[in-house]
């Protein structure tokens, strides 16, 4: 029986196997920031221990940072000293360490990709559950908790069990006003909030195929909101077509002779998966969410379902009650307060391209607060120098430095109470953007249409 | 927190919500302080309390007393924070039954001596309605024999690893382990360079 690409780079990195327990894993890239491994790096020293392998972890500040004052002080003493602890730990070990205002600082998956860190047929691993995202190269990639971290950082490895595998296989084309985002809360919607636990995902067909690396990072990014450990795209010319040139990423030669190896890197058409799904891209519209996990999602044209999808019925009043949304009601129309366009889901200068195509001449909407936070310094460089930055603030909007903002409002980037907010993030969950804020979660020519027009429709591209 | 776990018998504390993520088990803004201690007292802190700090009397967790969580299917979604499983286990929890668990909250929990105890959905069913029923039901684990007995429901058995099972029980963790074999590490490395 053929191999599926995630066993080739699975038994490649496996250091040994337990007996009736999980494998040795060894880790290529690890990927730190200030929120979960401060504890790590305390326990390690505690050990008496220094990071066994330092050149191997790759550091940058995202969580905590404010959107607007980066060459000020962080305000807030916690994230202040949450970030100072991060560079202190990153410097006392040896640690590539991007701080505030580098020009490689953004977010952590962002960056990975960008600075060429992250190639193909690796094992990644960081303290952050959209690590998933660095699949879209064919990487194993996938968040871990901060135990976790302390022991990739002292040994490199990690004890893992080989989870059940599936293929989600979308054939045919999209229509132009459906983007990689809808794609992937199309399929949630489809298999649930935890359709894939306990597996790893394959994305495969002509779909992803025909997809930018930015478009398969963005579907890769949310498999975790259907459970999965983590999903994985085959790399192909256009993965390596973004890896050359790259800061970190290997060049000329070298760089040659590691792609006619990671050629290789493809399912066998004999291997057997777990689990098997097949969408056609015709059945995909631009989505939109009305509940409060990332599998409550609809089109923006449809309506919310008039019994629970995914849960049981006291979950799915509760969800609909908390978004004082209602069974039956279209999607279409809705007012919004609030857009958030940015985080490690849709912050790459892609997702901006496409919400100022979508602005087209318009203006932003006076009764609506619109937060353009792009996912890292690189990303803000390229706005501006696209002159996407100056055809937006032309149509009245500002565009912020980059971090996680909104999608998880750690800093002063919060929702608040009541507020409807098209977020192209990640989650929807109850007071992920703020204590009571109400988020609908969407690609960025949805949230271009909410930022101009103040409700939900379906963008005309 | 190595703290070993052999038999685990409580009164419970349910919340039959599904899909509880660890936002709602610990939000995003507590995460700042870069200590392993005192997250117990923001558990579940949006559901106890308001936006201006004041008690919510009628939470889902109020009035109930126990080390172990019964919960929804899917618990523990979303975020891969482990201060998650700090949480809980600093408010005095040392197992959750559920239908299932997100991935890296069971690996969390695991490496914090919190025991996830997967049951099917059907047994879960029935615990929930035996502790609506009659609250002060005590539920005995035992991790040895891989069983949860509550009166009422009968008793089911639970799945886990032989190796973890063993770490659980005798207080190891899997740092000790790859600490302990870095030959194994290092040879992996000089064969692969």
């Amino acid at each position: 029986m053929g191999k599926t690409l995630f066993d080739k780079i699975w038994d490649a990195h496996v250091v040994k196997h337990i007996p009736d327990g999980p494998d040795v894993l060894y880790i290529d890239r690890h990927l730190v920031h200030e929120v979960t491994s401060p504890q790590a790096f305390s326990s390690l020293a505690s050990r008496g221990l220094k990071v066994f392998r330092p050149e191997k972890t790759f550091a940058t500040c995202d969580h905590n940072v404010p959107t607007l004052g980066q060459d000020e002080p962080i305000a807030d003493e916690s994230s202040r000293k949450a970030v100072e602890q991060l560079a202190a730990n990153t410097a006392a070990n040896g640690i590539t360490y991007f701080p505030l205002g580098d020009p490689g600082n953004g977010i952590v998956h962002v960056i990975g990709p960008e600075q060429g860190i992250v190639l193909c047929g690796q094992t990644v691993v960081c303290g952050d559950s959209h690590t998933a995202t660095h699949g879209a190269f064919g990487n194993i990639a996938f968040g871990i908790g901060t135990s976790e971290v302390e022991m990739v950082l002292a040994t490199q490895c990690l004890l893992q069990s080989k989870p059940r595998q599936a293929r989600i296989t979308v054939d045919g084309s999209l229509a132009a006003n459906v983007t990689p985002k809808d794609v992937i809360l199309y399929v949630i919607s489809r298999l649930g909030t935890d359709g894939c636990t306990g597996c790893f995902v394959e994305y495969a067909g002509e779909v992803f195929r025909n997809m930018s690396m930015e478009g398969r990072m963005t579907v890769c990014n949310m498999s975790i909101e259907m459970g999965a450990k983590g999903g994985m795209v085959a790399p192909d010319q256009t993965t390596f077509d973004y890896i050359s040139g790259r800061r970190f990423a290997p060049a000329g030669e070298e760089l040659a002779a590691r792609i006619s190896g990671w050629k290789a890197l493809k399912t066998d058409e004999d291997a057997v998966f777990d689990r098997e799904y097949h969408f056609d891209a015709a059945d995909i519209g631009p989505m939109v969410t009305y509940g409060t996990n990332p599998g409550m999602g609809v089109a923006v044209d449809g309506v919310i379902p008039s019994e629970a999808v995914g849960c049981d019925a006291a979950t799915f009043d509760k969800a609909l009650a908390y978004m004082d949304f209602h069974k039956g009601e279209p999607m279409s129309g809705k007012k919004i307060d609030y857009v958030f366009v940015g985080s490690c889901t849709n912050g790459r200068i892609e997702d901006f391209r496409a919400f100022a195509k979508a602005v087209g001449g318009r203006r932003k909407a006076e009764d609506v607060t619109v937060w353009l936070v792009p996912g890292s310094k690189e990303v803000e460089a390229k706005i501006e120098a696209e002159g996407i930055g100056d055809t937006l603030r032309a149509a009245g909007f500002r565009i912020r430095q980059p971090g996680c903002s909104a999608c998880l409002a750690m800093n002063a980037d919060k929702i608040p109470a009541g507020k409807y907010a098209v977020s192209t993030s990640n989650r929807n969950f109850e007071g992920r953007q703020g204590y009571g804020a109400r988020t609908i979660l969407a690609g960025p020519l949805v949230a271009a249409e909410a930022a101009v027009t103040g409700y939900l429709s379906v963008p005309v591209i | 927190m190595n703290d070993k776990i052999n038999i685990i018998e409580s009164t419970a504390v349910l919340v039959p919500v599904d899909n509880i993520d660890t936002d709602q088990i610990i939000p995003a803004r507590f995460l700042k302080t870069t200590g392993r201690e005192g997250f117990g007292e923001k558990l579940f802190y949006d559901w106890r309390f308001g936006p201006d700090g004041a008690p919510v009397e009628d939470n889902p967790l109020a009035g109930q007393k126990g080390v172990i969580l019964v919960a929804g299917n899917n618990f523990g979604c979303g975020s891969s924070r482990e201060h998650a499983a700090w949480a809980l286990h600093d408010a005095g929890y040392r197992a959750v039954v559920s239908s299932s668990f997100a991935d890296i909250f069971r690996n969390n929990a695991l490496n914090n001596f919190l025991l996830p105890v997967k049951v099917t959905e059907d047994y879960l069913s029935s615990i929930t309605a035996v502790l609506k029923k009659a609250p002060d039901t005590v539920i005995r684990i035992d991790l040895g024999a891989q069983t949860i007995s509550v009166p009422g429901a009968g008793e089911a058995s639970f799945g886990i690893n032989g190796y973890k099972k063993e770490c659980l029980m005798k207080g190891y963790s899997d740092i000790d382990y790859l600490l302990a074999d870095k030959e194994s590490i290092i040879k992996y490395e000089n064969s692969h360079a």
